[in-house]
Protein backbone atom coordinates (compact mmCIF):
# COMPACT_ATOMS: atom_id res chain seq x y z
CA UNK A 1 0.00 0.00 0.00
CA UNK A 2 2.63 2.52 1.04
CA UNK A 3 5.20 1.52 -1.54
CA UNK A 4 3.18 2.40 -4.66
CA UNK A 5 2.23 5.63 -2.91
CA UNK A 6 5.87 6.59 -2.38
CA UNK A 7 6.75 5.64 -5.95
CA UNK A 8 3.94 7.88 -7.21
CA UNK A 9 5.05 10.67 -4.84
CA UNK A 10 8.67 10.46 -6.03
CA UNK A 11 7.47 10.58 -9.62
CA UNK A 12 5.23 13.60 -9.05
CA UNK A 13 7.70 15.41 -6.81
CA UNK A 14 10.12 15.54 -9.73
CA UNK A 15 7.83 18.00 -11.55
CA UNK A 16 7.03 21.55 -10.41
CA UNK A 17 3.30 20.70 -10.45
CA UNK A 18 3.24 19.00 -7.05
CA UNK A 19 5.01 21.76 -5.09
CA UNK A 20 2.83 24.40 -6.71
CA UNK A 21 -0.46 22.55 -6.16
CA UNK A 22 0.42 21.66 -2.55
CA UNK A 23 1.29 25.29 -1.76
CA UNK A 24 -2.12 26.46 -2.96
CA UNK A 25 -3.99 23.65 -1.17
CA UNK A 26 -2.13 24.27 2.10
CA UNK A 27 -2.85 27.98 1.90
CA UNK A 28 -6.54 27.37 1.14
CA UNK A 29 -6.71 25.16 4.27
CA UNK A 30 -5.13 27.96 6.30
CA UNK A 31 -7.43 30.55 4.76
CA UNK A 32 -10.51 28.40 5.46
CA UNK A 33 -9.44 28.13 9.13
CA UNK A 34 -8.93 31.92 9.24
CA UNK A 35 -12.42 32.53 7.84
CA UNK A 36 -13.99 29.92 10.12
CA UNK A 37 -12.49 31.74 13.11
CA UNK A 38 -14.29 34.92 12.06
CA UNK A 39 -11.02 36.40 10.66
CA UNK A 40 -9.19 36.46 13.96
CA UNK A 41 -5.67 37.81 13.29
CA UNK A 42 -4.08 35.18 15.56
CA UNK A 43 -5.28 32.41 13.20
CA UNK A 44 -2.50 32.89 10.64
CA UNK A 45 -3.16 31.24 7.24
CA UNK A 46 0.56 31.55 6.46
CA UNK A 47 1.60 29.76 9.63
CA UNK A 48 -0.96 26.99 9.10
CA UNK A 49 0.18 26.50 5.49
CA UNK A 50 3.83 26.31 6.58
CA UNK A 51 3.08 23.75 9.30
CA UNK A 52 1.05 21.59 6.86
CA UNK A 53 3.71 21.75 4.13
CA UNK A 54 6.67 21.39 6.51
CA UNK A 55 5.14 18.31 8.14
CA UNK A 56 4.38 16.81 4.73
CA UNK A 57 7.91 17.36 3.41
CA UNK A 58 9.51 15.96 6.57
CA UNK A 59 7.17 12.94 6.63
CA UNK A 60 7.87 12.06 2.99
CA UNK A 61 11.58 12.95 3.13
CA UNK A 62 11.17 15.45 0.27
CA UNK A 63 14.03 17.98 0.18
CA UNK A 64 13.07 21.66 0.41
CA UNK A 65 14.81 22.34 -2.94
CA UNK A 66 12.52 19.82 -4.68
CA UNK A 67 9.45 21.48 -3.19
CA UNK A 68 10.70 24.95 -4.08
CA UNK A 69 11.07 24.06 -7.76
CA UNK A 70 7.27 24.16 -7.93
CA UNK A 71 6.62 26.74 -5.22
CA UNK A 72 8.96 29.26 -6.83
CA UNK A 73 6.17 30.27 -9.22
CA UNK A 74 4.18 31.54 -6.24
CA UNK A 75 7.30 33.03 -4.64
CA UNK A 76 8.10 34.87 -7.87
CA UNK A 77 4.83 36.82 -7.73
CA UNK A 78 6.09 38.70 -4.63
CA UNK A 79 7.99 41.04 -6.98
CA UNK A 80 5.08 42.10 -9.23
CA UNK A 81 2.80 42.26 -6.15
CA UNK A 82 5.21 44.69 -4.50
CA UNK A 83 5.16 46.84 -7.64
CA UNK A 84 1.34 46.67 -7.59
CA UNK A 85 1.37 48.37 -4.16
CA UNK A 86 1.99 51.52 -6.21
CA UNK A 87 -1.72 51.59 -7.19
CA UNK A 88 -3.17 52.19 -3.67
CA UNK A 89 -0.16 54.40 -2.93
CA UNK A 90 -0.98 56.64 -5.89
CA UNK A 91 -4.66 56.75 -4.93
CA UNK A 92 -3.72 58.10 -1.49
CA UNK A 93 -0.84 60.32 -2.64
CA UNK A 94 -2.20 63.56 -1.17
CA UNK A 95 -2.64 62.13 2.29
CA UNK A 96 0.85 60.63 2.16
CA UNK A 97 2.45 63.92 1.12
CA UNK A 98 0.77 65.77 3.99
CA UNK A 99 2.08 63.25 6.53
CA UNK A 100 5.69 63.11 5.25
CA UNK A 101 7.33 64.18 8.52
CA UNK A 102 5.37 61.89 10.90
CA UNK A 103 6.03 59.02 8.46
CA UNK A 104 9.78 59.59 8.45
CA UNK A 105 10.03 60.07 12.23
CA UNK A 106 7.78 57.11 13.11
CA UNK A 107 9.53 54.68 10.78
CA UNK A 108 13.02 55.79 11.91
CA UNK A 109 12.09 55.32 15.57
CA UNK A 110 10.64 51.89 14.77
CA UNK A 111 13.62 50.83 12.68
CA UNK A 112 16.10 51.59 15.49
CA UNK A 113 13.84 49.90 18.08
CA UNK A 114 13.53 46.76 15.93
CA UNK A 115 17.27 46.22 15.46
CA UNK A 116 18.45 47.13 18.98
CA UNK A 117 15.79 45.18 20.88
CA UNK A 118 16.22 42.03 18.75
CA UNK A 119 20.02 42.00 19.06
CA UNK A 120 20.13 42.80 22.80
CA UNK A 121 17.48 40.24 23.76
CA UNK A 122 18.85 37.43 21.59
CA UNK A 123 22.38 37.95 22.96
CA UNK A 124 21.13 38.08 26.55
CA UNK A 125 19.36 34.75 26.03
CA UNK A 126 22.52 33.11 24.70
CA UNK A 127 21.83 32.95 20.95
CA UNK A 128 24.91 32.29 18.78
CA UNK A 129 26.45 35.30 17.02
CA UNK A 130 25.46 33.90 13.62
CA UNK A 131 21.83 33.77 14.76
CA UNK A 132 22.05 37.32 16.15
CA UNK A 133 23.39 38.64 12.84
CA UNK A 134 20.63 36.85 10.93
CA UNK A 135 18.07 38.27 13.36
CA UNK A 136 19.13 41.93 13.17
CA UNK A 137 17.34 42.76 9.87
CA UNK A 138 14.20 40.72 10.72
CA UNK A 139 11.72 43.59 10.32
CA UNK A 140 12.45 44.35 6.67
CA UNK A 141 11.20 42.67 3.54
CA UNK A 142 12.90 39.34 2.65
CA UNK A 143 15.24 40.37 -0.21
CA UNK A 144 16.70 43.31 1.75
CA UNK A 145 16.99 41.28 4.95
CA UNK A 146 18.89 38.53 3.13
CA UNK A 147 21.26 41.09 1.60
CA UNK A 148 21.91 42.75 4.99
CA UNK A 149 22.48 39.42 6.78
CA UNK A 150 24.95 38.34 4.12
CA UNK A 151 26.95 41.58 4.44
CA UNK A 152 27.06 41.21 8.24
CA UNK A 153 28.24 37.59 8.13
CA UNK A 154 24.93 35.99 9.11
CA UNK A 155 23.03 33.32 7.18
CA UNK A 156 20.79 34.81 4.44
CA UNK A 157 18.39 31.83 4.39
CA UNK A 158 18.07 31.93 8.18
CA UNK A 159 17.39 35.67 7.93
CA UNK A 160 14.52 34.85 5.56
CA UNK A 161 13.02 32.59 8.26
CA UNK A 162 13.37 35.33 10.90
CA UNK A 163 11.61 37.74 8.54
CA UNK A 164 8.82 35.23 8.03
CA UNK A 165 8.29 34.55 11.76
CA UNK A 166 8.40 38.30 12.47
CA UNK A 167 5.77 38.85 9.80
CA UNK A 168 3.51 36.14 11.19
CA UNK A 169 3.82 37.42 14.77
CA UNK A 170 3.40 41.06 13.75
CA UNK A 171 0.31 40.25 11.71
CA UNK A 172 -1.10 38.21 14.60
CA UNK A 173 -0.36 40.69 17.42
CA UNK A 174 -0.44 44.07 15.67
CA UNK A 175 -4.08 44.88 16.31
CA UNK A 176 -3.87 44.01 20.02
CA UNK A 177 -0.62 45.91 20.65
CA UNK A 178 -1.95 49.03 18.93
CA UNK A 179 -5.23 48.87 20.85
CA UNK A 180 -3.34 48.36 24.12
CA UNK A 181 -1.16 51.47 23.67
CA UNK A 182 -4.04 53.58 22.30
CA UNK A 183 -2.97 54.11 18.67
CA UNK A 184 -6.26 54.68 16.81
CA UNK A 185 -5.17 56.73 13.78
CA UNK A 186 -5.31 54.42 10.71
CA UNK A 187 -2.22 56.07 9.25
CA UNK A 188 -0.17 55.47 12.41
CA UNK A 189 -1.51 51.90 12.70
CA UNK A 190 -0.47 51.17 9.11
CA UNK A 191 3.01 52.63 9.64
CA UNK A 192 3.45 50.51 12.78
CA UNK A 193 2.64 47.13 11.17
CA UNK A 194 4.49 48.00 7.95
CA UNK A 195 7.65 48.94 9.90
CA UNK A 196 7.56 45.98 12.29
CA UNK A 197 6.16 43.28 10.03
CA UNK A 198 6.93 44.34 6.41
CA UNK A 199 4.84 42.61 3.71
CA UNK A 200 2.67 40.49 5.98
CA UNK A 201 1.83 43.50 8.14
CA UNK A 202 1.00 45.37 4.94
CA UNK A 203 -1.20 42.53 3.67
CA UNK A 204 -3.20 42.48 6.90
CA UNK A 205 -3.46 46.27 6.98
CA UNK A 206 -4.74 46.32 3.37
CA UNK A 207 -7.46 43.85 4.32
CA UNK A 208 -8.62 45.99 7.22
CA UNK A 209 -8.41 49.55 5.90
CA UNK A 210 -7.01 50.97 2.65
CA UNK A 211 -5.39 54.00 4.31
CA UNK A 212 -3.64 51.74 6.81
CA UNK A 213 -2.51 49.52 3.92
CA UNK A 214 -1.02 52.43 2.00
CA UNK A 215 0.87 53.73 5.01
CA UNK A 216 2.07 50.19 5.74
CA UNK A 217 3.46 49.85 2.22
CA UNK A 218 5.33 53.14 2.56
CA UNK A 219 6.75 52.00 5.90
CA UNK A 220 7.82 48.71 4.31
CA UNK A 221 9.86 50.48 1.62
CA UNK A 222 11.26 53.18 3.90
CA UNK A 223 12.21 50.76 6.68
CA UNK A 224 14.05 48.58 4.15
CA UNK A 225 16.28 51.50 3.18
CA UNK A 226 16.74 52.80 6.77
CA UNK A 227 17.58 49.37 8.18
CA UNK A 228 20.14 48.69 5.45
CA UNK A 229 21.85 51.98 6.37
CA UNK A 230 21.44 51.72 10.16
CA UNK A 231 22.21 48.07 10.98
CA UNK A 232 26.01 48.26 10.47
CA UNK A 233 26.17 51.41 12.63
CA UNK A 234 23.91 50.03 15.39
CA UNK A 235 25.80 46.71 15.56
CA UNK A 236 29.06 48.66 15.96
CA UNK A 237 27.50 50.54 18.90
CA UNK A 238 26.22 47.30 20.49
CA UNK A 239 29.57 45.54 20.29
CA UNK B 1 -4.74 42.09 -18.15
CA UNK B 2 -1.73 40.87 -20.14
CA UNK B 3 -0.59 44.44 -20.81
CA UNK B 4 -1.04 45.31 -17.14
CA UNK B 5 1.04 42.28 -16.04
CA UNK B 6 3.74 43.15 -18.57
CA UNK B 7 3.77 46.67 -17.18
CA UNK B 8 4.31 45.42 -13.60
CA UNK B 9 7.14 43.13 -14.75
CA UNK B 10 8.81 45.93 -16.74
CA UNK B 11 8.72 48.31 -13.74
CA UNK B 12 10.18 45.55 -11.55
CA UNK B 13 12.85 44.84 -14.19
CA UNK B 14 13.77 48.53 -14.37
CA UNK B 15 13.99 48.61 -10.55
CA UNK B 16 16.19 45.48 -10.39
CA UNK B 17 18.44 46.81 -13.19
CA UNK B 18 19.02 50.13 -11.43
CA UNK B 19 19.67 48.47 -8.06
CA UNK B 20 22.08 46.05 -9.75
CA UNK B 21 23.98 48.86 -11.46
CA UNK B 22 24.14 51.31 -8.53
CA UNK B 23 24.29 48.91 -5.56
CA UNK B 24 21.68 50.94 -3.66
CA UNK B 25 20.48 49.23 -0.46
CA UNK B 26 16.96 48.93 -1.88
CA UNK B 27 15.05 46.00 -3.34
CA UNK B 28 14.29 46.28 -7.05
CA UNK B 29 10.52 45.76 -6.63
CA UNK B 30 10.26 48.70 -4.17
CA UNK B 31 11.95 50.93 -6.74
CA UNK B 32 9.57 49.45 -9.34
CA UNK B 33 6.66 50.47 -7.10
CA UNK B 34 7.93 54.08 -7.18
CA UNK B 35 8.17 53.90 -10.99
CA UNK B 36 4.55 52.73 -11.12
CA UNK B 37 3.51 55.70 -8.96
CA UNK B 38 5.42 58.06 -11.28
CA UNK B 39 3.68 56.46 -14.28
CA UNK B 40 0.28 56.96 -12.66
CA UNK B 41 1.08 60.58 -11.77
CA UNK B 42 1.86 61.28 -15.44
CA UNK B 43 -1.18 59.36 -16.66
CA UNK B 44 -3.54 60.84 -14.07
CA UNK B 45 -5.69 57.69 -13.68
CA UNK B 46 -5.38 53.93 -13.10
CA UNK B 47 -6.20 51.91 -16.25
CA UNK B 48 -8.96 49.43 -15.43
CA UNK B 49 -7.01 46.21 -16.16
CA UNK B 50 -4.18 47.41 -13.91
CA UNK B 51 -6.69 48.22 -11.19
CA UNK B 52 -8.13 44.69 -11.39
CA UNK B 53 -4.76 42.95 -11.57
CA UNK B 54 -3.29 44.84 -8.61
CA UNK B 55 -6.42 44.18 -6.54
CA UNK B 56 -6.16 40.44 -7.34
CA UNK B 57 -2.44 40.26 -6.48
CA UNK B 58 -2.79 42.24 -3.25
CA UNK B 59 -5.83 40.29 -2.09
CA UNK B 60 -3.70 37.13 -1.90
CA UNK B 61 -0.45 38.76 -0.84
CA UNK B 62 -0.13 36.47 2.20
CA UNK B 63 -0.06 33.33 0.03
CA UNK B 64 3.13 34.58 -1.61
CA UNK B 65 5.06 34.31 1.68
CA UNK B 66 4.41 30.58 2.09
CA UNK B 67 7.17 29.06 -0.14
CA UNK B 68 9.99 31.00 1.59
CA UNK B 69 8.50 30.16 4.98
CA UNK B 70 8.61 26.41 4.38
CA UNK B 71 12.43 26.88 4.25
CA UNK B 72 12.23 26.73 8.04
CA UNK B 73 12.66 22.94 7.78
CA UNK B 74 16.20 23.41 6.45
CA UNK B 75 17.23 24.97 9.79
CA UNK B 76 15.38 22.53 12.01
CA UNK B 77 18.57 21.57 13.95
CA UNK B 78 19.68 25.14 14.64
CA UNK B 79 16.15 26.18 15.56
CA UNK B 80 15.79 23.22 17.94
CA UNK B 81 18.87 24.49 19.81
CA UNK B 82 18.10 28.22 19.91
CA UNK B 83 14.34 28.45 19.48
CA UNK B 84 13.65 30.07 22.85
CA UNK B 85 16.11 32.96 22.42
CA UNK B 86 14.92 33.51 18.85
CA UNK B 87 11.22 33.39 19.67
CA UNK B 88 11.45 35.70 22.70
CA UNK B 89 13.67 38.18 20.81
CA UNK B 90 11.31 38.22 17.81
CA UNK B 91 8.09 38.56 19.80
CA UNK B 92 9.31 41.24 22.24
CA UNK B 93 11.11 43.20 19.51
CA UNK B 94 8.12 43.09 17.16
CA UNK B 95 5.75 44.23 19.91
CA UNK B 96 8.10 47.09 20.89
CA UNK B 97 8.54 48.15 17.25
CA UNK B 98 4.79 48.25 16.62
CA UNK B 99 4.16 50.29 19.79
CA UNK B 100 7.04 52.77 19.26
CA UNK B 101 6.28 53.39 15.57
CA UNK B 102 2.56 53.78 16.18
CA UNK B 103 2.95 56.12 19.15
CA UNK B 104 5.60 58.37 17.56
CA UNK B 105 3.66 58.65 14.28
CA UNK B 106 0.33 59.29 16.00
CA UNK B 107 1.80 61.96 18.30
CA UNK B 108 3.33 63.82 15.33
CA UNK B 109 0.18 63.48 13.19
CA UNK B 110 -1.89 64.99 16.01
CA UNK B 111 0.56 67.83 16.54
CA UNK B 112 0.55 68.55 12.82
CA UNK B 113 -3.25 68.66 12.72
CA UNK B 114 -3.42 71.00 15.73
CA UNK B 115 -0.91 73.32 14.01
CA UNK B 116 -3.07 73.73 10.90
Amino acid sequence: MTEPFFRLWTYLAATPLLGLALTLVAYLIGDAAYRASGRKPYVSPVLIAIIVLGALLLATGTPYQTYFEGAQFVHFLLGPATVALGVPLWRNRHEVKRAALPILAGVTAGSVTAVISAVVIARALGASEQTVLSLAPKSVTTPIAMGIAEKLGGLPALAAIMVLVTGVSGAMMGRYVLNAVGVRDWRARGLAVGTAAHGQGTAIALNVNETAGVFASIALGLNGILTALLVPVLLQLLR
Amino acid sequence: MLVAFTLLLLFQLAGEAIVGLTGWPLPGPVLGMLFLVAFLVVRGAVPEPLEKLSAALLQHLLLLFVPAGVGVIVYAALLAREWLAILVALMVSTTATIAVTGLVAQALLRRQERGQ
